[in-house]
Parts: structure tokens; sequence; C-alpha cells
């Protein structure tokens, strides 16, 4: 069991909505298990959640994406974690990690046009007493996102029986 | 005029597997579980190589023995894999694929009427390959009770006074089947004993399952002298179409291989040559992630056969299942034409492989679980359509 528990999380991060019949012959383990197990990661906060990855070509929501790079000031007894936690509560904020280098938390903001992110990073962000500077970056295409192309390579041609 | 083609080549069968090719080409639309190559393209980083060596311009030829460079990686690589060290530069030889190294190897050995012994069901080129060297080819058969294993016992039995070589190929193409260790030093005693040279051909080496770490003849005592250990990068790495193979012999042996390697052939394609370094020194990682997809595939279809009545072992090795067929009452060959024109699924007549891969079929998982899904459907259809058959 121990080394199939790394496979179902690696067969749910490919695609969470594999059937459960298939993940269960594919790790000999019962439907039953399969359901149970994945119950307990949910359970144990293993597993945060499902999404769904959309191309954004073929799906434009007219919806505008910035990488904001935050310097911070750590607090005293806090560290980055208040101040991170701060920041990731917004609505707007989709992602936020603490980074190593030249800044400390790297941001990914979703807002419908450029002014609302303009006017979060002015009103919200830059206000947060801890904020010492940020630098944002509008994302412009998408080729690749969670281990998805968004432009697939055209499966080459294989002989149909072979040696 | 008629052109009289030489005996030995007008006498050699056709392929199985080629017959059964061009019937599934005739038809469109087909799922194909016959298919003995990775379903997934050679990963990037090494495909990227090949690229980078191709902007700096190393087009040419290489050493007829290889790159250097290669040949270390491969002396390396060897090394940890099967726990055998070769000299890099005297003891290697890449070749245009393990099919090529095993007609260099055969033609350096064998005098016309010298025996060779393989296992069957096997690999559709050993006995062809042995006979155009002007060998004779001695077939010992492995059972499908016994999961294909090939026992010492039978090759004791096969062994003549002209037997020279013992071809061995562990995981088994078309079965799967691996080798327990026991049964090996058996194997490799018996080679001591009677003076055979063994070629090995661990194309599928990497491609072992449940854990169970792969058994390399070479690594036993007493083995590496009279053994010529057969690997490449086509199973592993996906890359099939690169041709890259490699021999791994002692020094004389490796100097004869490459007499007849350099005027046949001249050397492998650098390019090719460029990637497989890469893929030896830096693969290890999407390797694993290929065997791991595999192996979750191989779970779905041994089950998937079991379920529906044709009794199916598991193998621990390669990426075939040979599950048995013998319960519908049809020969491989007709049982693998209906389930193409009824069903549009194409597997491969165990018929193929030797006589004793008659009463199964092979059945590749190196294609996508979706295709999978849907041919284990079918091919279910299909058995229950045929024992409703019998029953009216």
């Amino acid at each position: 069991m121990p080394g199939s528990m790394e496979a179902l999380i690696d067969l749910l991060q490919k695609n969470a909505l594999t059937p459960r019949e298939d993940i269960a012959r594919m790790l000999d383990l019962t439907v039953a298990q399969v359901e149970a197990e994945i119950a307990r990661l949910e359970r144990e906060g293993v597993i945060l959640g499902y999404q769904t990855i959309i191309n954004r070509e073929k799906w434009d929501t007219d919806v505008v994406t910035a990488v904001i790079e935050v310097k911070v000031t750590p607090e005293r007894e806090g560290g980055f974690d208040r101040i991170a936690s701060r920041i990731a509560k917004f609505e707007e904020v989709q992602t936020c990690y603490l980074m190593s280098g030249g800044y400390d938390l790297l941001i990914v903001v979703e807002a419908k046009n450029l002014r609302a992110i303009a006017g979060f990073v002015a009103e919200k962000l830059s206000t947060i007493e801890a904020v010492q500077a940020t630098a944002t970056h509008f994302r412009l295409k998408t080729y690749k996102e969670n281990g998805a192309f968004h432009h697939f390579e055209q499966a080459a041609e294989r002989l149909a029986v072979s040696p | 005029m008629s052109i009289a083609i030489a005996d030995h080549v007008r006498d050699i069968p056709r392929s199985g597997i080629r017959d059964f090719f061009e019937v599934v080409q005739s038809m469109g639309d087909v799922i194909s579980l016959g298919i003995g190559e990775p379903d997934f393209a050679t990963p990037w980083h090494i495909r990227e190589a090949a690229i980078y060596s191709l902007e700096k311009g190393r087009t040419g030829y290489t050493s007829n023995l290889g790159l250097p460079r290669l040949r270390r990686s491969i002396s390396e690589y060897v090394k940890s894999h099967f726990g055998v060290s070769y000299e890099p530069l005297s003891e290697v030889l890449v070749s245009v694929g393990v099919s090529e190294a095993i007609d260099i190897a055969l033609r350096a050995l064998l005098n016309p009427g010298d025996e060779v012994l393989y296992h069957e069901p096997c690999y559709v080129s050993y006995a062809p390959s042995i006979v155009l060297a002007r060998g004779v080819a001695r077939a010992i058969a492995t059972r499908s009770e016994d999961r294909f294993v090939l026992r010492a016992a039978d090759v004791e039995k096969a062994i003549t006074p002209r037997t020279k070589i013992l071809m061995l190929n562990f995981p088994t193409n078309p079965t799967g089947a691996t080798m327990p260790p026991d049964e090996l030093e058996k194997i490799a005693a018996l080679c001591v004993r009677h003076n055979l040279v063994v070629m090995t051909d661990e194309i599928y080496s990497e491609l072992t399952y449940d854990r169970a770490d792969h058994p390399s003849i070479a690594a036993l005592p007493g083995m590496k002298e009279r053994t010529v250990l057969l690997h490449g990068v086509s199973k592993a790495f996906a890359m099939t179409g690169w041709r890259i193979g490699f021999a791994c012999a002692p020094e004389e042996l490796i100097e004869a291989m490459m007499r007849i390697h350099q005027y046949a052939i001249l050397c492998a394609p650098i390019m090719s040559q460029e990637a497989a370094i890469e893929a030896l020194d830096r693969g290890e990682s999407s390797m694993l992630k290929m065997r791991q997809e595999y192996e979750l595939r191989r779970n779905y279809i041994v089950q998937g056969f079991n379920a529906m009545g044709l009794e199916c072992f598991k193998p621990q090795g390669a990426f075939y299942v040979f599950p048995k067929i013998t319960g519908t009452g049809l020969t491989s060959r007709d049982f693998s034409l209906r389930l193409l024109r009824e069903k549009k699924v194409a597997v491969v007549p165990g018929g193929a492989f030797g006589p004793s891969g008659e009463g199964h079929v092979r059945c590749s998982y190196a294609t996508g679980l979706d295709q999978i899904k849907i041919a284990i459907e079918r091919i279910g259809e299909f058995c229950a359509e045929l024992r409703d058959g019998d029953a009216a």
C-alpha cells in the first residue's frame, strides 16, 4: 500500500477525474480501498482541492493576470508568515510564494483589467506597512501551465504493428 | 531473367509480424496493442541534446567503435546498472540498435554448422539472424504455466557437442518473462561447464516492475569472459528510431565484431550517439517516470484480461502481456485476424514468436491508457460473442 499512495497522488495530479475503477485496476486495489484512501487524503488536508486547467487561447474570459514581486520587511515575531497570509487573503491573489533571492514574495494576481490590477497594487498591496517595494509583470501568453501544454505537439505517426 | 536469391536467404520465412502488419495497414481506425516500441516521444532533454550537437556541426563519422565519450558513458552506466565493469575503449562497441549487434556477434562467432540455443517464444529476429550467420538455430520451448522462465534442465537437454552459443532475452519480448536469480545461476554454471558463449539481449532491463531488480548473467562468477552483453537506449529512453545499441564483451570478440561492423556499417550515426550520451548520463528520472506509467498500465491490462476469462500471468518486465487464448478454440492467428476484422483491435498472434507462442497473443501496453481501455472492452465483447456463438 505505501508505494501505491504516491502513485495514487500522481494519478490524481495528472487527472483528478480518472475513474476510481481505473485507478483501482492500475494500483491493484479495490474501488473501496481507493475511495477510502482519497477520502483520507482529503480529510487530512493532503488534497486541498481539484481544479480545471483552461486553455486561455480558447476561453478568453477577459481576465488579466499579473505576477508581482514584493519586497517586505519581516516582522520580529511573525517572520514572513503573517505578512504573507495578509497578502494571500485578498481574493485577487491566486498564488503566493516566499522566495529566495532579490525579493521576498511572488504573487500571482488576477483581475478583470489592467486598471483593476493597478488599483490593487496601489491601494491594497503597497499600503501595507511591511511592503517596501513591488514590481508588476503582466502575462502575455501561456505556453504551459501546471504541466499541461497550451499548444499541443502533434503526435508523431507510429507503425500500427512492430516487432 | 529471374534473379537467383541465395538459398539460405530464400528459405527464411517472412516475419509473421510483417504479414499481420500488412492486414492492419489496409484497415483504418484500428486500436493497436501490436506495437513493440514506447508510445512516449524521446524525453525532451535528450532531443534537445541532439539538436545542440547538430547546431555545433557535429555531423561526421565517428570512430568505428563509437564516440569515446559515449563508450565511457556506456561503461559507467553498465557498471552501475548491471554490476559489470568494461574497459570503455576496448570492450564496448556502439551498434545500430541491438539488432545489428546480434548480427555481427553471431557472424563473428559462428562457423557453418555451429549450433545456437535460444528460448522461445522469442523476438522474431533471433532464428533468422542465426541462419544468416550460417549457424543452426535450436529453440528451447518455455511454458506458459512456468511463466516462460528458461529452465537450466531444458538447456542442458538441448546442448550437443556443436553447441556454441546460448542466446538469452530477459525480460522477454513477447512474454514479459523475467528470470529468477537462482535459475540464472544454474544456467551460468551450465555455460561454464559446456564452454558456451552467452549472448544476452537485455534491452528491456530497465523496465522491470514490482521493484524487482534485473539480474544480468554477465555479473555472475565466470561469466564476463564468455558473455556478450547487449543493450541499448531504444526501450528505456523511448529512442527506438535513433538506432543506438551497444555490445560489451571481451576485447578479442569486440575486435572481431568491429571488423564486420566497420565494413558493413562504418559507425552508428553521430547525432544519435550524442543523444545517447545525454540519455545514459542524465536520463534516469525520465526513464523512471515512463516505467511508473508502464507499471500502472500493466496492472490494468492484466486485470482486464483475467476478468474477461483470458488467463494472463502478470509479467515483471518489458511492456507486453501474453494472455492465453486456447479457451476460445481459435488459433492465435485466427483469433487475431477475427479480432481485427470484427472489433478493429490489433494484437500480434503468439505463433509469430515461434511454435511455443501458439495459443497466446502478444499485447503491448506501450500505448495510452485510454486506448488500452477501449481495446480491453472490445476484446471482452469479442470473447463474449465467441462464447455465445458456441452456446448457440
